[in-house]
């Protein structure tokens, strides 16, 4: 029972256990200990981190895990400051999350108190929302606003500023409050007439292509998406964020498209006569050059996000609306029209340009990744950090489920990998959860090491170690006349010896012909977290590539033997 | 950011008569409380959109703001703004009125150097928009004039060459008319 009077901080711990949640993660300071002391008598379990930003992707990969949101709790100042690239991830992938800022007293606010900082200032561009707590009384509303706002329709961070004043204050709250939010409204199952006039698009097109985005993750589209796919034998190309919301080993997927998608998923788009985006939202990385991007086919749009129709392509017909919802209500419309020689086309593409590498030399990052999936048989959760490994991941871990693909897409945080890995761990604790990361990511926010050691998680952390941050290293490579400049990452400390000091189990693996048994001896340890440095060939490039801003016609599937074109996209 | 018209010259007033082609007059009702004024200005400048005139006030029901912005940049960004802007929590609502037939006023202050043997001709110029003197000095007159942005623009050009000393506009308030909301 909540006591009839407490502080704004106790108020606070009650409204988010309230909220059903289990687990903040964050650090302390001095502006945020009232809500500290709150979480003594708490039943919610606080993870100490070791950096604030660990924290938010510690609670956004328990969000990405669960479609719950993720909490995260630091102090003013410089903890709030460290929690702006964790937000700014989730806001990107559209990700619930709330942190919890601590915050100056109130009549110290704007006169640079000691760790003051205007939190709320610094992050309006990276949360969906924020609050400045100036009343404790606001509490209970807050908080359920927060999560409410956090978790529906497009999904989100929301930053709640929490001045010392107001979490230390003694009041009697009541927690039977209502939302209040007139400008706020989720949008539900989408225009019927729009829906019947995709279903006849859909029934007329001989080459139709499903492309399928977060959104049909976070909605839960799964189920509705493989019976419209399997009825109408539409085949399926997906977003990197779009990995688990249909099975990437299925007969009609193609797998991920765009600028490091496989060959006959980026064939596909540029030969469609019909391209339905279900949840993406036509990002740069998908579109490349945007003239030229799908030109000949009709364009389908389904958006939970109303902001996103028509702001990169022109859709013949858009569909505001929650993915599921939608598909659901479109299903029995549809009838099943003639894709038969579409398939088998794209069946023969799928067998002439499969993803390859060639095992001579050292060992390959491809090849550890087979071997992770085959020796997992695909059940893994997998979280990356940013580069080629992640690319790499995506492209040879093939993601059949919802949920199990955990990867920082929009923002490209380098460092999302491990911390992500122990918020899904926590959320999944009986799950299989693999960090797969660079060494140059992975040294961003190692001193997690320390979290998952002291909680005793049984992640895997693989390091596809080269020794290079190898993504810009291959731009360099191959549009710079490999002038290296700023990648060489020389200085890698011994990572055997690096977990060896966090009391971590670890393994190292050097030849290909090691790979699988390494692997196989690392994925038995459950007592703990362990650490696998791989340390693969360091001038490996991705392929294929579309390079930025280039058209899907100017894939490049080899080494190229000419030096490239500077490209024309900004990254 | 927010640039009033103050030292606008004739040259500038063509100028922005031009401009204005490129000029966009949205309403929003937004909830009344801090912070909400940054989070829609955010908007505009993330799209390199200037905000040419802005006026906020609180609606007869103290729990909404109604705010008129006069915004200049590319039409096509338009209406993505417009999308943005109605996705933010605090707006209830933000439309566009340009080219539609609203109600649109505005109110100038217009400090005009004016020595005495000057003043009948530019009273006389201030009654045709009618406008009124609000303050004489020796050496100034200050005309206060509302009406139509391209009315005002007129008198400010009309009153130009006595030498503007100083100059403020309101920005614009837009109403629909009838039955339509704003």
């Amino acid at each position: 029972m909540p006591k009839k009077t407490c502080t704004g901080a106790e108020a606070l711990i009650h409204c988010i256990q309230q909220q059903g949640v289990e687990y903040m993660f964050g650090h302390p300071g001095g502006a945020a200990i009232p809500i500290f002391d709150a979480l003594v008598d708490s039943p919610i379990k606080f993870i100490l981190t070791r950096h604030e930003q660990g924290a938010t992707h510690m609670a956004d990969g328990f969000a990405r895990a669960t479609g719950r949101a993720g909490v995260a709790l630091v102090t003013s100042g410089p903890g709030a400051t460290n929690t702006i690239t964790g937000l700014v991830t989730a806001m990107m992938d559209s990700v619930p999350m709330i942190v919890i800022t601590g915050q100056t007293i109130q009549s110290m606010l704007g006169m640079d108190a000691f760790q003051e900082a205007d939190v709320v200032g610094l992050t309006y561009a990276a949360v969906k929302h924020s609050y400045l707590v100036r009343n404790p009384n606001d509490i209970p509303r807050i908080v359920k606003e927060a999560f409410y706002i956090a978790e529906s329709g497009r999904p989100g961070p929301v930053l709640i500023d929490i001045p010392k004043d107001v979490s230390g204050a003694m009041f009697e709250p009541n927690y039977n409050v209502e939302i209040d939010l007139p400008g706020y409204s989720v949008p539900g199952p989408g225009d019927s007439a729009a829906i019947a006039q995709c279903a006849e698009l859909l029934q007329q097109a001989k080459k139709p292509l499903l492309l399928i985005g977060h959104g049909a993750v976070i909605s839960d589209a799964c189920k509705p998406l493989k019976a419209l796919v399997e009825k109408l034998q539409i085949p399926v190309v997906n977003t990197l964020l779009g990995k688990g919301a249909f099975p990437e080993t299925h007969e009609l997927s193609l797998g991920m498209l765009g600028m490091h998608g496989t060959a006959y998923a980026n064939m596909a788009v540029a030969e469609c006569d019909l391209i339905m985006s279900v949840g993406s939202r036509w990002d740069d990385r998908i579109t490349g050059k945007l003239a030229v991007f799908c030109t000949n086919a009709v364009k389908i749009h389904v958006d939970i996000d109303p902001a996103e129709m028509g702001k990169m392509v022109k859709p013949h017909c858009s569909i505001v609306g929650d993915a599921r919802l939608v598909l659901e209500e479109l299903l029995p419309l549809t009838r099943k029209g003639d894709t038969t020689a579409w398939v088998t086309h794209l069946k023969k593409l799928k067998k002439r340009f499969p993803l390859h590498y060639r095992m001579h030399g050292g060992l390959k990052a491809q090849y550890v990744l087979d071997e992770l999936f085959r020796l997992t048989k695909g059940k893994a959760i997998v979280t990356t950090d940013v580069g080629q490994h992640q690319m790499w991941a995506a492209q040879f871990y093939k993601t059949d489920q919802r949920f199990h693909w955990i990867s920082s897409g929009g923002a490209g945080t380098m460092g999302f990998g491990m911390p992500s890995a122990i918020g899904a761990q926590f959320a999944r604790p009986d799950a299989l959860v693999v960090a797969v990361v660079g060494d140059g990511g992975f040294q961003m926010t190692q001193a997690e090491l320390a979290t998952a050691a002291v909680n005793k998680l049984p992640i895997k952390i693989l390091i596809l170690n080269n020794h290079y941050l190898g993504m810009v290293r291959q731009w360099q490579n191959l549009f710079f006349d490999n002038r290296l400049s700023g990648v060489d990452l020389e200085g890698n400390p011994d990572f055997v010896k690096l977990a060896e000091a966090y009391g971590i189990k670890a393994f190292h693996i050097k030849r290909n012909a090691d790979a699988g048994r390494v692997l196989e001896k690392a994925l038995a340890y459950n007592e703990g977290p362990c650490l696998i440095d791989a340390e693969v060939e360091k001038e490996d490039n991705v392929f294929p590539m579309i390079p930025a801003g280039a058209s899907y016609e100017e894939m490049v599937l080899e080494p190229p033997k000419h030096k490239m074109e500077k490209p024309v996209g900004s990254t | 950011m927010i640039n009033g018209t103050a030292k606008a010259t004739v040259a500038e007033g063509k100028a922005h008569a031009a401009a204005r082609l490129n000029q966009h007059s949205i309403s929003l009702l937004v909830n009344n409380k801090p912070g909400v004024l940054i989070r829609i200005a955010m908007v505009f400048s993330r799209r390199g959109y200037n905000i040419d005139s802005l006026v906020v006030s609180p609606t007869h029901n103290g729990k909404f703001a109604r705010m008129n912005i006069v915004a200049s940049g590319e039409i096509k960004t338009l209406e993505q703004i417009i999308r943005q802007l109605n996705k933010l929590i605090d707006v209830i609502h933000a439309k566009d009125h340009t080219g539609e037939t609203v109600v649109e006023k505005e109110l100038a202050l217009i400090k005009v150097r004016c020595s005495p043997d000057r003043r009948t001709e530019v009273l006389q110029i201030a009654e045709h928009f009618k406008g009124q003197a609000v303050d004489l000095s020796e050496s100034t007159i200050l005309i206060q004039a509302t009406g139509g942005t391209e009315k005002l623009d007129a008198l400010e050009t009309m009153l130009d060459k006595y030498g503007i000393v100083e100059l403020v506009r309101t920005g614009k308030v837009i109403m629909a008319r009838g039955e339509t909301g704003t």
